[in-house]
Formats: structure tokens, sequence, C-alpha cells
């Protein structure tokens, strides 16, 4: 088809201007968003209506999470966040392409330790303790039942949290990649921006998760 | 309300006449409880305004298919996009029939939702594919219950396994059957007679044959009944023998001496509970100590009851319940 | 290329380069990203996935025939209404009219050349694909017997059939329904031509909006409850298992918070081709345009406020009871009102009949009933009575059959000669919309009385006293069954032997109408510039091509 405008590479063909191709690449995205509140959003639910139900359960099993590894693990994200910002900012003041790398390949590694730490110190201890419902639960103290349902949602929403990390990184991987290419730029860096919004989507969700899963109850000094 | 009526008094002549137009095929079922028939003319009045509206429409769009059939490719329809007297005649009528309809409803469901406060009780235990009903007295039947005609009767009921759902339509009464939960619903027959008793909520394999019969019996017929037959204990002696069977009685002596609360003259009054909530001591409550005992332990005892999940049977629960029941008029003693 | 109106038999269709033609092979068939293409790959889909629910309910309905049942087993039969019931919903009117109609229509509508994703498009197929390999996998292995709600703790402790293969399929094909949401919001908003502002967008876009809306805040919800059913299924952890403190009724909560809005996911669409077949068969513009494109987005809103009225005999308080009731009359005012504009429509209208305008104004009237049987459901006192009965069954069935299908059926061929540009023979398309239309009314009249007498749904045998109006009501699927097969031959038979089409040859208004048929993979060799407001019937006369 003949064109009259001249189409710079980055533009793809179902758009008339880069600006429209941005828009509607930042409105997906926060749409997409929009379905991630939803799906995390109904686990929620479920969750704040068993926690009013069985709530002395609740607390027992909270209690048995370690808040010091959950606490580092949220300032890790929040660090994360930061990392992403800078590396969207260093791409949007025109920074060199090792700036944009180096900020990238930090948040990766923040994600990659929070992973570190969840599997291996969090979960590989619950599941020594036989605090797996389904797989390998053995406490029979108070409120069991209780208990086994608290453990179900705290592994299946800090799971479905790190299901979304890991997705996180695999994009982060192939931002890094782009990058290293030299695709971004002042004028062109929509990926980042848009990828920025659901690595920081997927750092709020945390911050709803750890109070809820970790400091039911209220603690002092942290740990068991 | 003076409108809803006047709607009824037609609503009324209408259905009388469509049942006689259509014998062969019965537009409703037999109307056996106080509750029916007002359900039953709620429910023709709707359908009258449906007809109202789907004739009113059809018609409408008829009429306006063949006067304006195209004549000619050339004609040029005129411009008309709003008319806001008549929107907001066809916006407000609707609206107010809506608020009629809810109102009119409303009123009859709340007022069947609550039962009379000498209402008889019956308990129903819906397991895969049938019912077990058992009366105070002690008379149990399966799919089948009989009731006396002109007394409130409330079902309390749950399941083994899944959810159910008993379905009387003579009465016009219907409720799922939930496992861990009692539910309930209450009716009063108007009719003696024999009707269908339904489950109304797919339990799996046999679900369709999952029903039964309620007879309703003149008062004197269904003493009779009920007396009648081999001797039975009643629920609350059977809860009573199960009572010291499962060694409840060592713990929740009469006399306060044991580990446990003593139970008498303990249904049906608010306690406050060691998690700081209060709550009445209902059959659900009851039930709950049974089944998770850590949940609702008074305070001041340890919470070391254990719980009798597995080892009876929901019937056997209810057994106990009215047992507990039993000892309701008694007189407190000790904390 | 010129898109000058044509005599409708000058070029042979194939001589000029369209989206059909401009590329063979399997290969840029499964690798298309033109939205028209996905449009048909959904169209084959859903056209099977349709014929498979259906057999199941001619098997259903041939059973019912004796109260004691003349086909089946009952374990089977539980296992044909679940398939039907699951097939139904999930794979056929959940994407029917957005996935193929709305995929094709939407950019040709609005002036764009593509949706804002169209590789999210095609991924968006392969995901249903995915899910309708699993479900189909389920019923092939044996089946699943949940009913398509997948009521716990059935569902999760006590069913011996595939359901977690079923529900999994149920799971995978949401994720389709997400992606064309996301596509259809975003292209709307950021993809239309200069001049198309959202008051002269035609009303089947607002539909279509109205639509995605619901697609994407409800269907995540689906997908949690699936999911924590599939947990508690697998490793029997108790989520809803009252034994170990779980409640099932809290299935039912999340089941249907998504579940209602699902609904009018399946009746938005086709009241958006409703405003396009009845403005053009009467050649005039619809009555009250912004008021039926609020209506659609007050639907879309309130939707996700009436779950409840699923729950009324759950044993949830009165209270709640009371608030769902209220809502749920509320949300059926705009859905009158709709019917009342479109009526009004054809006033003073130049009015035409072909098949098209027939199954619009099928639809107006049995929506009109449909609708209104709803006021029965949403009345607490008569609910109690009628819930779990025929009586719901027969007022789904108005609505989503009555309703949706023949919207969906009168879209299909409304648009059929911009897609395929061909014409189909009219005569046998009004003669089978007719037989749908008698079919369906014998089919599903019956139940509405079937369930005030009582008798409940999902039966395998039933009390003799019923037998009568059952069979009325199989009589009547045997003749909705050949109604559906009659379009289903002519329009294959077109595709090859049908006239060809010109641009526009019902004479409507809308900027898909001004492109060839069928059109070139880019839509429009120039974005067209807006200047008129939807419908403009009484403006210049647009000559028939």
């Amino acid at each position: 088809m003949a064109r009259t405008a001249a189409h710079s590479p980055a533009l793809v063909h179902q758009f008339e201007t880069k600006e429209q191709q941005h828009d509607a690449g930042s409105l997906g995205m926060w749409v997409f968003l929009a379905t991630e509140i939803m799906f995390f959003g109904g686990v929620f639910m479920a969750y704040i209506v068993y926690r009013a139900l069985h709530l002395e359960a609740f607390i027992q099993g909270s209690h048995f999470l370690d808040v010091t590894f959950g606490a580092t693990n949220t300032a890790v994200l929040i660090c994360s966040s930061l990392t992403m910002a800078l590396a969207i900012n260093a791409a949007q003041t025109g920074k060199s392409k090792s700036t944009i790398i180096t900020f990238l390949v930090l948040t990766m590694l923040l994600g990659a330790a929070f992973l570190f730490i969840k599997f291996t110190f969090e979960w590989t201890h619950d599941w020594t303790e036989g605090l797996v419902p389904g797989l390998h639960f053995t406490y029979n103290g108070p409120h069991a039942p209780g208990v086994q349902l608290f453990f179900c949602f705290y592994f299946f929403m800090t799971g479905l949290h790190a299901l979304h990390m890991f997705i996180g990184l695999g994009i982060l991987a192939t931002l890094t990649v782009m990058a290293y290419r030299g695709r971004f730029n002042a004028e062109y860096y929509a990926p980042l921006e848009v990828s920025g919004l659901y690595w920081h989507f997927v750092d709020i969700v945390w911050i709803f998760l750890f109070p809820l899963l970790y400091l039911i109850g209220g603690r002092y000094g942290g740990g068991h | 309300m003076i409108g809803a009526g006047i709607a009824e008094v037609f609503v009324d002549a209408g259905a009388r006449l469509l049942t006689s137009a259509f014998a062969p095929i019965p537009l409703r079922p037999p109307a056996a409880s106080t509750i029916a028939e007002g359900v039953d003319r709620l429910h023709f009045a709707l359908t009258g305004i449906t007809l109202f509206f789907t004739v009113i429409i059809f018609s409408t769009i008829f009429f306006f298919m063949i006067k304006y059939r195209r004549q000619s490719e050339d004609e040029i329809p005129p411009e008309i996009e709003k008319n806001v007297p008549l929107e907001i005649l066809w916006t407000g009528i609707p609206t107010l029939i809506c608020v009629v309809i809810f109102f009119w409803s409303a009123s009859l469901y709340i007022r069947n939702a609550r039962p009379p406060d000498a209402s008889t009780e019956i308990f129903v235990v819906g397991k895969q594919w049938m019912w077990h009903l058992q009366h105070p007295e002690g008379v149990r039947e399966i799919n089948e219950l009989h009731v006396p005609l002109g007394v409130p009767i409330k079902l309390t009921m749950t399941s083994e396994d899944v959810i159910h759902d008993f379905y009387i339509p003579a009465f016009r009464v219907k409720k799922d059957v939930l496992p861990g939960r009692y539910t309930s619903l209450w009716f009063q027959a108007t009719k003696t007679g024999t009707y269908h008793v339904f489950c109304g909520q797919y339990c799996g394999a046999d679900h369709a044959q999952m029903i039964g019969w309620v007879y309703v019996m003149e008062p004197s017929d269904y003493a009779a009944w009920l007396s009648g037959g081999a001797s039975h204990e009643s629920m609350a002696q059977a809860g009573e023998r199960l009572f010291t069977q499962l060694g409840c009685a060592t713990c929740h002596a009469a006399d306060n001496t044991g580990r446990g609360p003593s139970l008498i003259g303990l249904y049906g009054k608010p306690e406050k509970l060691r998690s700081g909530e209060t709550r009445i001591v209902d059959e659900g409550l009851i039930r709950q100590a049974i089944v998770f005992p850590n949940s609702v332990i008074l305070p001041n005892y340890p919470p070391v009851m254990p719980t009798f999940q597995g080892q009876i049977n929901e019937e056997q629960v209810l057994q106990l319940i009215a047992y507990v029941k039993s000892l309701g008029t008694q007189e407190r003693t000790g904390k | 290329m010129s898109t000058a109106v044509a005599d409708i038999h000058e070029v042979p269709a194939g001589s000029r380069v369209n989206y059909l033609n401009a590329s063979y092979g399997i290969k840029s068939w499964l690798f298309t990203t033109d939205h028209k293409r996905i449009a048909l790959l959904y169209l084959a889909s859903i056209t099977f996935m349709f014929f498979v629910g259906g057999t199941a309910a001619v098997l259903m309905r041939i059973h019912l025939i004796e109260p004691s049942g003349a086909l089946v087993q009952p374990e089977t039969y539980n296992k044909l209404f679940s398939i039907h019931g699951i097939v139904m919903v999930f794979f056929f009117l959940v994407p029917s009219i957005p996935a193929t109609l709305g995929n094709f229509l939407v950019p040709l509508m609005i002036g764009a050349r593509d949706l804002a994703f169209p590789k999210l498009n095609l991924l968006s197929w392969y995901v249903y694909m995915v899910g309708a390999i699993f479900t189909l996998y389920a019923v092939i292995s044996g089946g699943v017997d949940t009913g398509w709600t997948f009521y716990a703790p059935f569902s999760s402790l006590y069913s011996q059939t595939h359901v977690i293969a079923a529900a999994l399929g149920v799971f995978i094909t949401g994720f389709s329904s997400i992606l064309t949401g996301l596509n259809f919001i975003v292209t709307i908003h950021k993809m239309r031509a200069p001049g198309m502002t959202w008051f002269r967008l035609p009303l089947f876009i607002w539909a279509m909006y109205a639509t995605s809306v619901i697609f994407i805040l409800g269907t995540p919800v689906i997908a949690i409850t699936i999911f924590l059913l599939g947990l508690e299924r697998l490793l029997h952890v108790g989520i809803f298992d009252p034994a170990v403190g779980g409640d099932p009724i809290l299935f039912q909560h999340l089941f249907w918070f998504y579940s209602h809005p699902a609904v009018y996911i399946m009746i938005l669409p086709a009241m958006g081709v409703i405003s396009e077949v009845v403005t053009c068969f009467s050649k005039k513009r619809i009555f009250g345009y912004s008021i039926v494109a609020f209506s659609s987005m007050a639907i879309a809103v309130i939707s996700f406020l009436v779950w409840g009225h699923h729950m009324f005999v759950t044993g949830q308080s009165v209270y709640a009871g009371l608030i769902f009731s209220v809502l749920s009359f509320l949300v059926a005012i705009p859905s009158a009102i709709k019917v009342f504009n479109w009526t009004s429509t054809l006033y003073k209208g130049s009015i035409s009949y072909e098949a098209p305008m027939l199954y619009a104004l099928g639809f107006i009237g049995l929506f009109t009933m449909g609708g209104l049987t709803g006021l029965f459901l949403a009345s607490l006192a008569t609910d109690v009575h009628l819930n779990g009965t025929y009586f719901i069954v027969a007022h789904f069935h108005y609505i989503m059959v009555g309703g949706a299908v023949m919207g969906y059926l009168g879209g299909i061929h409304f648009w059929w000669p911009k897609i395929t540009g061909r014409l189909y023979p009219d005569a046998w398309a009004r003669f089978a919309a007719l037989v749908v239309f008698v079919g369906f009314n014998l089919t599903f009249f019956p139940q509405f009385m079937l369930g005030y007498l009582g008798m409940p749904r999902r039966y395998a045998v039933y009390p003799e006293e019923f037998q009568v109006l059952n069979v009325m009501s199989s009589a009547g699927a045997s003749i909705l069954g050949i109604g559906y097969l009659i379009p289903l031959i002519y329009l294959i038979w077109s595709m090859r032997y049908g006239p060809v089409a010109g641009p526009n040859p019902w004479g409507a208004r809308g900027l898909e109408w001004e492109v060839p048929s069928p059109p070139p993979t880019e839509n429009f060799e120039d974005i067209p510039v807006v200047t008129e407001e939807a419908y403009n019937y009484t403006g210049a006369r647009q000559t028939l091509g």
C-alpha cells in the first residue's frame, strides 16, 4: 500500500502516528493492570472472608511467618521499583545505554533476591515445619483447620505474586537485550515505561500482601 | 396499597378464567399453604404485566412493519430522534411497576422469612440421594414428611455431603440445604393431601430421584400416626443417650464440677466467647461446638474439648442439640 | 483501487485483491494478524462449538420425552447438561459476537486499519483454541457432571468426572476474553478516525465497549474462582469444604460475581447488532442515540451489583436479599428503554424485511418476554418458588437464544456480504428465521409453565404429570435444530456460489459499507475523515451498491 507519510521502523502499521502508538501501549498496560487488580482482588476477597471467619486461626498462622524476611523482601522490592524508575528516567533523559542497562540489571538482581529469599528461606522452612497444605501439613495444634486455610491462602497469594515476579524478570531480561541493541532513546522508551508500570504494580501487590499475611494480630520485635 | 389490591382482584379473575380454559394443563401446582395464594397472585400479576408488554411490543412492531413498509426506494423517512414526554413516560412507568412489584414481593418475602414462635420443629438431613427426617418425638422418616394441617411447621435442615435443596412446590417454599450449617424454612399447610417434595439443587447422579412426599393430615390423624407403630425415644432422649455414650457428661457435668461448663439453661441465651464476641447459643453454635470446639470456647475455660467430627453423623448432632435444648428450661448453677 | 459504487454483478470475486485472497496457504491464516482473518478463524471455531453444545441439547430433549428418560442413564444425562452449559456459555455465547463480528467490524467501523494489538488478537484465538481443546478432552474422555456452575463441594470433593480438565479449559479461554476486551478498549479509545467523536460512533461500538468493560473487570474473578476450585480438587485443601472451615457459599459469591455480568457480555453485543440492523432496514436514525449508548454503559456497571439474585434461597440474610432484589429491578430499566427506542425507530420508517431485519424484530419481541420474566426472578417471593426450576431455564434461554443467538444470526446475515463478498439466498434466510422463531417458542414457552408447576431443572427423570409439556418442548427443539442447520448450509454454499456483493448491498450507513466487499487487508486506502452523525439515513440517499 502506498503511504504518504514516512514511518520510522518503530511505528507499526495499524497506527498513524508514534504518539498514537505510545498512547495505545500505555492505555493497554493500564487496562491490563485493571484486570490484574480484579484477579488479585478475587483472592483478596476470599482471604478477607476467611480471615473474618477464622481470626484466631489466622493470627496463629501468621505468627509462623518470619517478619524479618517479609520486611526485608518488602524493602528489596521497593528498591527494585526505584531502580526501574531510574532506568526509565535514564532513557527519557537520553543517558547512555550502559546506564539504562545497569539499572535494568539492578532491578533484575533485586527481583531475583526477592525470589531467592522467598523460596530458599521462607518456603523451604515452611516445608520442613510441615506447613504446606495438601502436600506436607503436619500442624495439629489449636485451630488446625483454620491454620491450614491460612496457609492455603499464604502459598496461593505469594505463589501467584511470585509467578508475576518471574514473568517480570523475563520482561526485564528482554528489555535489557533491547537496551543492549540500542533500541531506547529519548524519543522511544515506551516498552520501558509500560514494563515499569507492570513492575510497580507487582510491587504494590506485595505491599498489600505483606501486612495482610505477616502482620495479623500485631507483632513486637519481629520473628516468632 | 390500594393499587396492588385492585390489581390482585383483576389478576384473580383472569387467572381463574385462564385456568378453566386450559383445563388439561394446569397453570399452577396445588395451593396448599398459607402463603401459596399470595405468591400465586403476585406471579399472575407479573404474568399479566409480561403478556401486556409483550403484546404491546409485538403488535406495535407488527403494525409498524405493515404500515411503514417500504413503498419506494426513494422515500425519505422523517428525522425523529427524541420525544421527551414519551421517553419520560416509558422510563417512569416501568420504574413505577418495578417499585410496586418490589415492595409487594418484599413484604410477602419478609412475612414468610420468619417462622412463628409456636412452630413445630422437624429436622431434615439431606444426603446423596435421600432425605432423612426426624420428628422431635422421635419418629423418623425417609423421603416422606407427615405434618398436621393448620399448624406452623419449621424445618431445620443440614446436609451430610453436598448442597441440596428442599422444595415443596405446593407450599411455594424452598431453601438450600448446606453442609456444615443449618438453614430453615417454615410453612403452614391449609389442605390435606399428598404433595411433591423435590431436591432443588443439583447434587450428583441421582439428584432427580431425591424426591418424596409431604402428607398433610388432620391433626387427630397426625397425632395417631405419630404415636402409632413401635415406641420411639424422642430426639432429646436419643441425644441424652449419646451424651453419655460419647463421654460428654464427663466434662459437661450438670453440677459444673467437670472441665467444661454445665449445659443446663444454656440454650437460647447470649454468651460471650473467649474470642470476645457474643453469640446466641442456637443450633448452629452447638453444632460448631461439637465439630470445631475450640472456635467457641467460653471464657475461663481451657480450649481442650476434642472434636467429634467424623464420629457422629448430622442426625446424631441434631439429637444432641435437642437434648441440650431440653436442658434449657432448668435452672443454671455455678459459674 | 476504487471504492466507487459498482454494479452488483460487475466484477467477479477474486479478481480484486482483498483480505481473503491477499495470501494463500494455511500458514497465512494460522499466523495472520489481520483482524478480519482472525474473525473468520473464530467464526469457524465458534460454529463448531455451537454444534457440539447443540448436539448435547438435542440428546437431552430426546431423553426428556419419557418421564423415566428415553435415551441415557442419569449419570450421562448429568454430563450432557453440564457439557451443554459449559460449551454454550463459555465457548459460544461469551465470544460469539465480540470475537467474530466485533473483531471484524471494530476497526472498520471506527476508521482504523486494525485493532491496537493485532498479535494479541491472534494470541487470543490460540488461547481460545487451547481452552476448547482441554474442554473437548474432558468431554471425550468421559465428560464432566458438575453443571456449568461447578458448585462446591460437589465439584471440589464429590464429582468423579473430569472436573479439572473442563475447568482448566474454561480458565484458559477466559484469558482469550480478557485479551479481546483489552484490545477493543484501547482501539476504541485511541484509534478512531479524525472526526469520529464518541457520540458519532455506531451503537455497535458502544456495545462492544460496554462488553469489553465487563470482560476486563469480570473475567479475572472467574479465573481465580476456578483456580481455587482446581487447587481444592487437586490437593484436597478444603478451601470450600465446611469440614475444615471452608465455605461453599463463598464459591457461589465468587462464581456469580463474574457469571452474572457474563450474561450481559452475552446480550450487549446482540443489542448493538440490533441497533445497526433496525436503523438500516428502516432507513432511519436510531431514536434516542445517546440514551441507547448510555444505557449500554449503565447495564455494564449495574450488572456487577446484582449477583446475589442467584442466591436468594441459599440462606443469605433477608437484608442481602432485599438489596440484590432492588438492584436487579434497576438493571431491567435500561434494557426496557432500549426496547422502546428500537421500536420507535421503526415509526414512520421505510421498512424492508430482509432476513437480518426479521432476526432483529424477533429479537426485540423475544428479549422483551425474556427480560420481563426476569422480573419474576428479581422479585423475592416468586423467586423462592421458581429458583432451580424450568422457569429459570426458560428465562435465560429466551434471552440467550431468543435474544443473543438471534442477534448473532442477524448480524452474521447483515455483514455476510461485507465479510465474504457474496450474497446468500434471502428467501431461504427468511424461511430459516421463521423456522427458528417458531421452533424456539415451542421449545421454551412450555418450560415457563413447567417451572411454575414445580419441575426442577437438571432432572434426568421426572414425574409423569410433566410429560405433556416436556414433549411439546422436545418437539420445538427438533424444529429449532432444523432452523439452525439451514443457515449453515446456505451460508457455506454462498461462499462459493452466491452472487457477488458490492460494497453496500443494503444501502446502509457506516464506514464499513464504504469499503469494498470483501475489504482489502489494510481496510482503507486513506483513513476517512468523519463529518456526520451515525445512521445518517435521512441525509443524502446512499445508493444501493
